[in-house]
């Protein structure tokens, strides 16, 4: 267990995450307004979303489905009956005074994420509920010195909020909870995962204690959007609070904000008074009510889900975890590398995938599907290597060609002239003119210092351009040594 | 159940509706006159009685994702006391 040291001795923190996912719905949640992300300000707003007197919601179809699929994707309950639920505040881009969410009867029970960390060690974190609820509008307080301007775009958005158990200890767990929460969405195609554009946002619940003592105060610090903040936030906060209990305060139950540009958190303003939310049924709205079978006809549509896909990795490709892991983190990962898989040594291809290949991807910028080496052509490569046309040394080096000249790995062997030499007789002669070139070398390396074999391997290679096969190389050196 | 005018003031907060102390007696008087009335209710034993969602037998009505609606600001902004460009304006609340 991660424990963090005080004056005073360790403490345990005790984490729990609310994620705000938004559902990948062409239309909101109960209007027949678009839900696209960027438009012109309030020209995505019908007369519901605006609050105007005498509108009725209408509930989205799809927005059901992929919070059952979610559900169901979280190894979690769906709730057959359930019920929305008017939270009731006021603030400027909330314009009905409320918003539609579900309180005591959520679309979704308790599920749970296994989290994957480092050292193949994993983790399951509970999850709480998954319930559906509209976005509010969005408030921009910094182009006016006295106005606030409201842009109601994402008001009645659907999002799913999905809540965790406090079963996180550590900032990277929290981290690791939003990755494979995230992958998973997906997977499932509910939400997008984008945090910058907003269509995952995470609240934290943070809170310290002495190792076994009770729970301690807790505080909320909302909206952070990005998983590098939320665990800036996370560490923050547990700074913060074992300062001040360790001088002797009292944490005071609160909702915070993080502050992007100065690193830290901060209370928000407003009273706690304010979050008294006298939540009631919404009047407008009857319980949801999903057939049975029309939840198990979704959860045949489900897609092979990472943690199933990197279990069938291990298993029939014989990866070691962590490389299973790498490669399931994204569908089209798994997909590309199970395309060049297909009738090669998947170890092989396995180390070029992450290694390589995943590696120019970085260096370039650019997502899988705008690769500029496809399966194919990479399946080309390994062939080459695999059938000791060429070496793995030499590959690396055609591979570089390949990204930059987009030609096929064969081409570019023969162009350049890079087929490995495996005529023993140019190997031999290669030894001898080395052998000749260093006799004190030789005359060391028989009367005992055998690391003077590596030497002996690196000249013959130099003298091949690179291309003599090396476990032939050293087969003969070892001969001719010996 | 009778309320106090405390509590009078903080419902009256939560709701922002401006009720001036020398209301809050008389307003008090009134809605603990409706509590009482309601609680009639309870002298019914609803032991394992689900709560009634509606009165009409009907489920759900449930719409296609289909983008139907939007794409007339300034119906959205009509009753608006202020605006910017496309913007509601309103004044400042920051956190």
């Amino acid at each position: 267990m991660a424990y963090i040291q005080g004056e005073t001795g360790d403490w345990e923190v005790v984490i729990g995450l609310e994620v705000h996912a938004q559902i990948t719905s062409k239309s909101k949640l109960f209007s027949g307004a678009s839900a696209e992300y960027g438009a012109e300000p309030n020209s995505q707003v019908s007369l519901v979303d605006a609050g105007f007197p005498g509108m009725l919601p209408v509930i989205n179809e799809y927005c059901i489905e992929q919070a059952v699929r979610t559900g169901l994707g979280l190894r979690a309950e769906v709730n057959c009956f359930s019920v929305f639920d008017r939270k009731n505040y006021f603030y400027a881009d909330l314009p009905c005074g409320y918003q539609i969410s579900q309180y005591l009867q959520p679309i979704v029970g308790k599920g749970e994420i296994i989290l994957d960390l480092a050292e193949g060690v994993s983790r399951t974190v509970g999850i709480t509920r998954l319930h559906l609820e509209m976005d509010a509008g969005k408030s921009m307080h910094d182009q006016h010195p006295s106005k606030t301007y409201v842009d109601l775009n994402r008001s009645g958005v659907a999002l799913m909020e999905i809540v965790s158990e406090p079963d996180m200890r550590t900032s990277e767990e929290a981290g690791a909870y939003l990755r494979k929460l995230r992958t998973i969405l997906r997977y499932l195609g509910s939400c997008d995962g984008n945090m910058e554009e907003g269509s995952m946002r995470c609240d934290c619940n943070v809170s310290v204690r002495k190792p076994g003592a009770a729970l301690g105060t807790r505080t909320e610090t909302k909206n952070v959007n990005s998983i590098r903040f939320v665990m800036q936030a996370i560490e923050y906060e547990t700074r913060r609070q074992i300062d001040i209990l360790e001088e002797g305060g009292s944490i005071v139950q609160e909702t915070r904000l993080w502050d992007t540009s100065k690193g830290v958190t901060r209370a928000m303003r407003s009273k706690e008074e304010a979050h008294d939310y006298r939540y009631f049924p919404d009047p407008d709205l009857l319980p949801l009510i999903l057939d049975p079978a029309w939840v198990a006809q979704i959860k045949t549509t489900l897609p092979e889900l990472p943690d199933d896909k990197k279990q069938r990795f291990i298993r029939d490709y014989k990866l070691s975890r962590y490389d299973a892991e790498v490669l399931v983190a994204e569908q089209a990962k798994a997909d590309f590398y199970e395309k060049v898989a297909r009738g090669r040594d998947p170890k092989l291809v396995s180390n070029w995938v992450t290694g390589d290949f995943f590696g120019a991807l970085n260096k370039a910028g650019r997502d899988i599907d705008d690769s500029p080496v496809s399966a194919d052509a990479l399946g080309g490569l390994i062939d080459l290597i695999a059938d000791n046309t060429i070496s793995g040394r030499i590959a690396k080096e055609v591979f570089e060609e390949m990204l930059a000249s987009g030609k096929a790995a064969a081409a570019i062997v023969e162009e350049k002239g890079l087929r490995q030499v495996t005529d023993t007789g140019a190997i031999d002669a290669a030894i001898e003119a080395v052998m000749t070139k260093n006799p004190d070398k030789v005359s060391e390396y028989r009367g005992g210092k055998d690391k003077l074999f590596g030497f002996f391997v690196g000249q013959v290679m130099k003298a091949t351009g690179g291309k003599a096969n090396p476990a032939l190389v050293n087969e003969i050196l070892k001969t001719k040594l010996g | 159940m009778s309320l106090d005018k405390t509590t009078v003031a903080k419902i009256a907060y939560l709701a922002r509706i401006e009720v001036p102390e020398a209301d809050r007696e008389h307003m008090a008087g009134e809605l603990s006159k409706i509590l009482e009335f309601v609680e009639q209710l309870g002298e019914v034993d609803t032991t394992g009685v689900v709560p009634m969602a509606s009165v009409v037998d009907t489920g759900l009505r449930r719409r296609s994702d289909l983008v139907t609606d939007g794409g007339y600001v300034d119906a959205v902004l009509a009753n608006a006391p202020d605006r910017a460009g496309s913007y509601f304006a309103v004044p400042k609340v920051v956190e």
